[in-house]
């Protein structure tokens, strides 16, 4: 059976024309991790039990002419979202014994529309890395190079949909970690605007900038998932009650008369050849297309990696002190005071970039440095912001590469942290300025995969989705998968 | 040399809502331990707070209540430290924009003058969880119930320059945010704590001495004499050539003294930061209209009322109306029967309060409740009964908890108003008494108390003193 190879709206025609049904596919995909995933460590919790019961109740639905949009399709959950009854570990030591008495609201919400979740997927501990090197269960390789890195820090779920071990994924973007890893692996990823999607159950690495979407490998695959997904939610008081309108309605529009800026920081300093050689191509498809290309400029982009490296761990240095082996999580054994308990619980709880970001994040908040620091980098949040929305008062879409570089070669960045911090280069700005960004793959330098980032102004997911949809109608980069996966 | 005491309190009052600030978990006291506890209040990984909204309105009452500003946009903020009853690491509390700004609250000094004391701001907090130390041996256990619980921090400027004063303005806090609804005001149960910053500076002098702050009094005893301690250690410190240093003190009541718990250099960084899962708190103009339309009446506005409805002093409104269930009582005796506002006022402010007083209750405790004062004032008031004969049903209400009529009928001890055997009783003492007869009649006029004492003595207390007068003295006079 090759049913691994279509896409999850080829899949739902299938189930809904009976021609295979749920417990088939998810049978199929839970043989193929259990065949292929040794190889990538891509996941870190399969529940093939729980999977197929639920693929069982669908297949009831489906066979009375029921069910919901994304009826008896299988997923993969990335790790940071709370399972009831599942272990939820965060990629951490601190969480290997973790499971939530609840469902994180995008896991209910997807289950509610049907979907079935096969497993949860490897991350960078706590969602910190861009290398998928910083997980407690090891490193995730990249399917479409031995020794390569995933991306990270959802490189679980990227590596997943790239091997078709499902068809779709979902990932959490605080900085880059669904776009890196997408154009890492050659797949669409998706982040959109902040408060689009709840952050209910999904553990919190930088409050102000964590948002959820999803893996896969088209487009239009995004826009059945983020319909899913998206929406207000009374338990998350910063998501949005904007209305959510339908992300696969418009995306046969054609790109004529679309505006597209491409900005001149992005091709400075830092950008590999072979990447913006890429993309160069890609802004020709996009002018054959119809579009026009309009050179802009964002000139505090140079700001963008410092002003995120204080924001985000000052967020998550709060956010992880939930974390101190007292309720939940990891307890050092036999603790002397309450003093050894909180050090040792910790110590032995957390990696060492998630050590680091919370040594940063307490420094920048503590008295005598806030301002310096932590209020300044808001400020310098806000030109960002302002940068853009002086951009899209010229055009709908900010075209760039979504990294500097291809995937690399394990190893190469983890002695230095500033190195791996350059790769969310690109990426950070959409997260700081709340827009909605979407990584899709345009082409290849020396076997891998590059991604060609796209942003648009705040809840425009749909003319998002459908500029990469429509891309993707004239190349056929998505539809490359790496070899020696059957 | 002489010095000055100044004061600035900081009150936390748990705000009576049914469910948590941040959490639909219930607040109600006295559960079984971590039965109150949800999701969102233990901290679990991956939760959110989500603002009540009944906390934002009962923050505009008080704004409302003290003439304090409102601030529109208000903010969250993360106040970091760690703690096992501290689910989250952090308390989500409100430092740059607090909810409610300046305002003033007028109180009467130890001299029974008024004085305004300004009120900084107030904001809005989770209280933290429970740490019970002394139920297992080697172990604390954690008990989160309280966790969440909404507080209200009001803190005031240091225009306070006494324990009396300090206590006259937690008394009248107390008193207004039982009256405005917002805390139930249970000191035992911590719904109402005060922490005290105490300093003091040579008379005259502008500058700010170094303060101490004496955490958690959670009774006013506690909170003057704490501060009167702390005031005479200061005074010793100094006089003694020493320093006063910056720090945090507890006080032991059962040593009446305040002790170290950290030092200016122990003091915790709290990393305060803006909460980035809260958005800015917004309070519109209409809601604060829609507040301030169902505000019950506030004390001031209800001593005027007092006074102007009910003709009573200036003084009797003032202490019937400086509590809401004296001033609820009071009315609702009025309502109950057509008493005048007069003998209510008189009954409540003194046999009442000098009953409660001598047993130790609140009025809430009263055994003798409003309608049932009432059924007894109305038999003053009908001349069934006198009002000294009244106490004594009063007595025996207390005890009983029967109606006043009811003891009255048991006891028979209803008036004797008919003319006709009361002068049956004048006629009989008169002729059991010639000489003092003779006496009056030879000009000896306050022999005339003699006989009502007498007369009222035949009929046991129960004749009408009305009556007994104006048929007395004719007859005396012959």
């Amino acid at each position: 059976m090759d049913i691994h190879t279509k896409t999850l709206a080829e899949q739902a025609e299938l189930l809904k024309q009976k021609k295979v049904s749920s417990v088939e596919l998810c049978q199929h995909y839970l043989d193929r991790i259990e065949r292929l995933d040794s190889k990538f460590n891509s996941l870190i919790t399969v529940d093939a039990e729980r999977a197929l019961a639920a693929a069982k109740l669908s297949d009831e639905k489906l066979a009375k002419g029921e069910g919901e949009a994304l009826e008896g399709l299988p997923l993969i959950h990335k790790d940071i979202f709370c399972t009831d009854g599942v272990l939820t570990t965060c990629g951490s030591r601190m969480l290997d014994n973790f499971i939530a008495p609840y469902d994180a609201t995008v896991v209910q919400r997807l289950q509610n529309q049907g979907m079935v979740m096969l497993a949860k997927a490897n991350m960078d501990e706590f969602a910190m890395g861009s290398s998928n090197e910083n997980s407690y269960f090891g490193n995730v390789v990249n399917p479409w190079k031995a020794g390569t890195v995933p991306g990270g820090s959802s490189g679980g779920s990227a590596a997943a949909v790239a091997a078709r071990l499902a068809p779709v994924a979902t990932g959490t973007d605080t900085g880059g970690s669904i776009r890196q890893p997408a154009a890492f692996c050659g797949l669409s990823g998706i982040k959109p605007t902040y408060g689009r999607v709840s952050r209910y159950g999904m553990i919190a690495f930088a409050s102000s900038l964590d948002q959820a979407g999803p893996f896969a490998t088209t487009a239009k695959d995004c826009a059945m998932m983020l319909q899913g997904m998206a929406g207000f939610d009374e338990r998350d008081s910063t998501s949005s009650d904007q209305a959510v309108p339908s992300y696969t309605d418009g995306l046969d529009q054609s790109l004529e008369g679309l505006k597209i800026g491409v900005p001149a920081e992005y091709f400075a300093d830092g950008l590999d050849a072979s990447v913006a050689q890429a993309v160069e191509q890609a802004i020709e498809e996009f002018k054959k297309a119809g579009a026009s290309i309009k050179p802009i400029s964002l000139p505090n982009q140079g700001l963008c990696i410092p002003a995120y490296y204080v924001v985000a761990p000052a967020e998550a240095s709060s956010n992880l002190s939930r974390f101190d082996g007292v309720r939940f999580g990891h307890r050092c054994d036999n603790p002397v005071d309450l003093e050894d308990l909180y050090k040792r619980s910790r110590a032995e709880g957390f990696g060492d970039e998630v050590k680091r970001r919370i040594l940063i994040g307490a420094y920048t908040l503590s008295a005598g440095f806030y301002d310096a620091y932590y209020l300044k980098a808001l400020q310098v949040r806000r030109l960002i912001s302002d940068d853009f929305q002086k951009a899209f008062n010229d055009v709908d879409v900010i075209l760039g590469p979504t990294t500097p570089t291809p995937a690399f070669a394990m190893g190469d960045k983890t002695d230095d942290p500033v190195a791996m911090y350059l790769n969310d280069l690109y990426t950070v700005s959409a997260n700081l300025s709340g827009l909605p960004a979407m990584s899709i793959p345009c082409g290849f330098a020396d076997g891998l995969p590059v991604g060609l980032q796209l942003v648009t102004n705040h809840f425009e997911e749909a003319r998002l989705l459908q500029v990469a949809h429509q891309y993707q109608q004239i190349t056929d980069w998505h539809t490359r998968a790496p070899e020696g996966l059957d | 040399m002489a010095w000055e005491t100044v004061i600035g309190l900081e009150i936390h009052a748990q705000l009576s809502t049914k469910t948590k600030i941040f959490s639909g978990a219930s607040t109600a006291f006295g559960a079984e331990p971590n039965t109150q506890a949800c999701a969102v209040d233990l901290g679990l990984p991956g939760v959110l707070p989500v603002v009540n909204a009944e906390v934002v309105r009962l923050a505009v009452r008080f704004a409302l209540a003290t003439n304090s500003s409102i601030t529109e946009r208000s903010q969250f903020a993360r106040k970091n430290y760690f703690y096992p009853d501290l689910p989250k690491g952090y308390q989500i509390s409100q430092m740059a924009l607090p909810i409610v700004g300046p305002g003033e609250m007028t109180i009467f000094d130890g001299e029974d003058r008024q004085k305004t004391i300004r009120i900084t701001r107030a904001h809005l907090e989770e209280d933290a969880g429970k740490s019970v130390h002394d139920l297992f041996s080697d172990q604390t256990g954690i008990d989160l119930n309280r966790a969440g619980t909404p507080l209200l921090e009001i803190v005031s400027e240091p225009d306070l320059n006494s324990a009396v004063e300090a206590v006259a303005y937690a008394k009248k806090m107390h008193a207004l945010v039982r009256y405005i609804d917002i805390c139930d005001g249970n000191m035992q149960e911590g719904s109402f704590r005060c922490d005290a910053n105490v300093s003091i500076r040579e008379k005259g002098s502008d500058v700010l001495g170094t303060r101490s702050e004496i955490k958690n009094l959670n009774s006013f005893r506690f909170l003057e004499r704490a501060i009167d301690f702390e005031v005479e250690r200061q005074i010793d410190v100094l006089e003694g050539g020493g320093e006063v240093v910056q720090e945090t003190r507890l006080y032991d009541a059962d040593r009446d003294e305040t002790r170290s718990m950290r030092s200016k250099e122990e003091a915790f960084d709290y990393r305060y930061f803006p909460d980035p899962d809260l958005p800015p708190l917004l309070v519109e103009q209409s809601f604060i209209e829609q507040v301030r339309a169902n505000m019950p009446e506030l004390p001031t506005v209800r001593t005027q009322r007092f006074v102007t409805d009910y003709e009573l002093s200036e003084a009797d409104a003032v202490t019937l109306t400086s509590e809401r269930p004296t001033a609820d009582y009071f009315e609702a005796t009025l309502a109950a029967q057509h008493i005048t506002p007069r003998l209510a006022a008189t009954w409540v402010m003194g046999e009442v309060f000098s009953r409660l007083n001598n047993d130790g209750l609140s009025l809430e405790q009263s055994p003798v409740n409003a309608e049932a004062l009432a059924g007894l004032l109305i038999r003053i008031q009908d001349n069934t009964i006198s009002g000294k004969i009244a106490k004594s049903v009063l007595d025996t209400m207390w005890e009983s908890g029967e109606p006043a009529d009811k003891i009255i009928a048991a006891k028979g001890l209803q008036q004797i108003t008919d003319t006709g055997a009361i002068e049956a009783m004048i006629d009989e003492v008169i002729a059991n008494n010639p000489e003092q007869l003779a006496e009056y009649r030879a000009g000896k006029d306050k022999l005339i108390s003699y006989f009502i004492g007498a007369v009222m003595k035949a009929s046991k207390g129960k004749a009408n003193p009305g009556e007994l007068n104006k048929l007395l003295k004719p007859k005396l006079d012959g």
